[in-house]
């Protein structure tokens, strides 16, 4: 039987990202479909009636959320093409690990540089932003990727937000290619993959967003 | 490999470090249990985990993880010989996955957030909300369980851990008169829970409930009482 993906999403979130390019990256096709987040649609609150989030991606009927938890579905359902956990246990508990850092750390910080109410906010959030990205990039040290010599779990938890660099630099005052050269250096790289060029949206169109999204939530 | 190669750095009190402690002992590794002392961080354990500075961590030979559903699942790896803990089928280990992330980030928050609601109103929503949450993990018991035992089936696996390790916190809120499960409410938790509890590889990590509600007061008398110049 052919399998059925559908992958429920929303074009800026970084976590919809990590699922497309898992897809992407392993061949898979699938059905995108784009929710409307101010009027979620009957199969995202049926398919993810705990969270009602997006991504949410069914597989034959059956539906999965979180998006990490989602890339290692994917993962562990095609293990044959393009492996993104390494296979030895201390290897993949490194990734795990890593993955998960990103997951407290980046989009909380990303999210509150964007939208901050007031200067003091916006601080803290830069402060804390360039912290994680220099914790993360002491991680990824001198390897090509988090994953070694190909991409692997973390490059795809943590490329996703490189879409929204320009929307953090601008609204946060930063340069991130100053403070953190060598994880620019390293998303350059990974675009340079067609399935990371196809997944990732453009970082203008994402700045564009949050320039919308901050006139709507009212900050200045 | 000897015991001496495999180390738990942690505190009895910790839900977080039962949790890997459970996991060895269903694979049956022996392992030496280093006492962090309480309040105060080991040079060992800032070493073992720069990032967080947290227990617990597991020291394997010359290798460190942190962060215990990470740790819990390269156990799971590591010792593949011994009884499996996550499931085999990849939709069911998501599912696994997605409730212990529930678990961890939604509901013991609720459950830790009863004794830090300030008010009767405040209380009553925290409250509500942890009782919503176990109603949902009511569900997702039966749905897992399939009739069995526990979450992972006959025996205990990822899940019954996740959750497993919170039941001395949750029977300690309970000692306060709030009943979280029950056989009426949650006949399928309730009955999982002792289960869970007499199982060998539980029974010797799991806190007595009166030994942590001491240690629950200590905690919130000190995190009331003003900071020390």
């Amino acid at each position: 039987m052919a399998d059925e993906i559908t992958l429920l999403d929303f074009w800026p979130s970084p976590f919809g990202m990590r699922v497309r390019l898992a897809l992407t990256l392993k061949g898979i096709d699938y059905i995108y479909k784009e929710e409307n987040l101010q009027q979620k649609s009957d199969l995202l609150l049926k398919s993810n009636p705990i969270h009602k989030k997006i991504p949410t991606m069914i597989h034959n009927g059956n539906p999965i959320s979180e998006s990490l938890i989602m890339v290692q579905y994917i993962d562990e359902t095609w293990p044959k093409s393009s492996s993104l956990l390494p296979s030895d246990p201390y290897g993949r508990s490194q990734s795990r690990f890593w993955a998960d850092y990103v997951d407290k750390k980046v989009y909380d910080c990303g999210r509150r540089t964007c939208f901050a109410k007031s200067p003091e906010e916006g601080d803290a959030a830069v402060k804390e932003l360039l912290e994680c990205l220099k914790v993360v990039e002491c991680e990824l040290g001198e390897k090509l990727y988090f994953g070694g010599e190909n991409l692997g779990y973390v490059d795809v938890a943590l490329v996703p937000f490189y879409s929204w660099f320009y929307a953090y630099e601008s609204f946060g005052g930063l340069s991130i290619r100053d403070e953190c050269p060598k994880i620019v250096a390293w998303a350059k790289r990974c675009l340079e993959n067609e399935s990371v060029a196809k997944s990732l949206p453009d970082q203008q169109k994402i700045y564009e967003f949050v320039v919308t999204m901050r006139k709507k939530f009212g900050v200045e | 490999m000897a015991e001496s190669d495999v180390k738990i750095l942690g505190g009895w009190p910790s839900p977080f470090v039962m949790r890997p402690r459970i996991a060895l002992n269903i694979k049956s590794v022996g392992y030496e249990f280093l006492e962090e002392k309480f309040g105060v961080k080991s040079d060992l354990l800032i070493k073992s985990n720069p990032v967080y500075k947290k227990i617990p961590v597991l020291i394997h030979g010359d290798k460190t993880i942190c962060e215990s559903l990470v740790i819990v699942q390269y156990i799971d790896e590591a010792w593949s010989s011994g009884p499996s803990i996550l499931p085999s089928d990849t939709y069911d280990r998501a599912t696994a996955r997605f409730w212990a992330a529930y678990i961890d980030d939604k509901w013991f928050p609720a459950l830790s957030g009863i004794p830090k609601a300030q008010g009767e109103e405040a209380k009553a929503e925290a409250v509500k909300q942890l009782l919503s949450g176990t109603a949902l993990l009511e569900e997702a018991f039966h749905k897992c369980s399939k009739g069995k035992a526990f979450f992972g089936g006959d025996s205990i696996g990822y899940l019954d851990i996740a959750l497993g390790s919170f039941l001395g916190w949750l029977r300690v809120t309970e000692l306060n008169g709030l009943t979280i499960l029950d056989a009426e409410m949650t006949p399928g938790l309730a009955g999982w829970a002792e289960n869970f509890c007499a199982d060998s590889a539980v029974k010797e990590v799991m806190p007595e409930t009166r030994k942590l509600a001491e240690f629950a007061k200590m905690l919130f008398t000190k995190m009331r009482a003003p900071p020390s110049t």
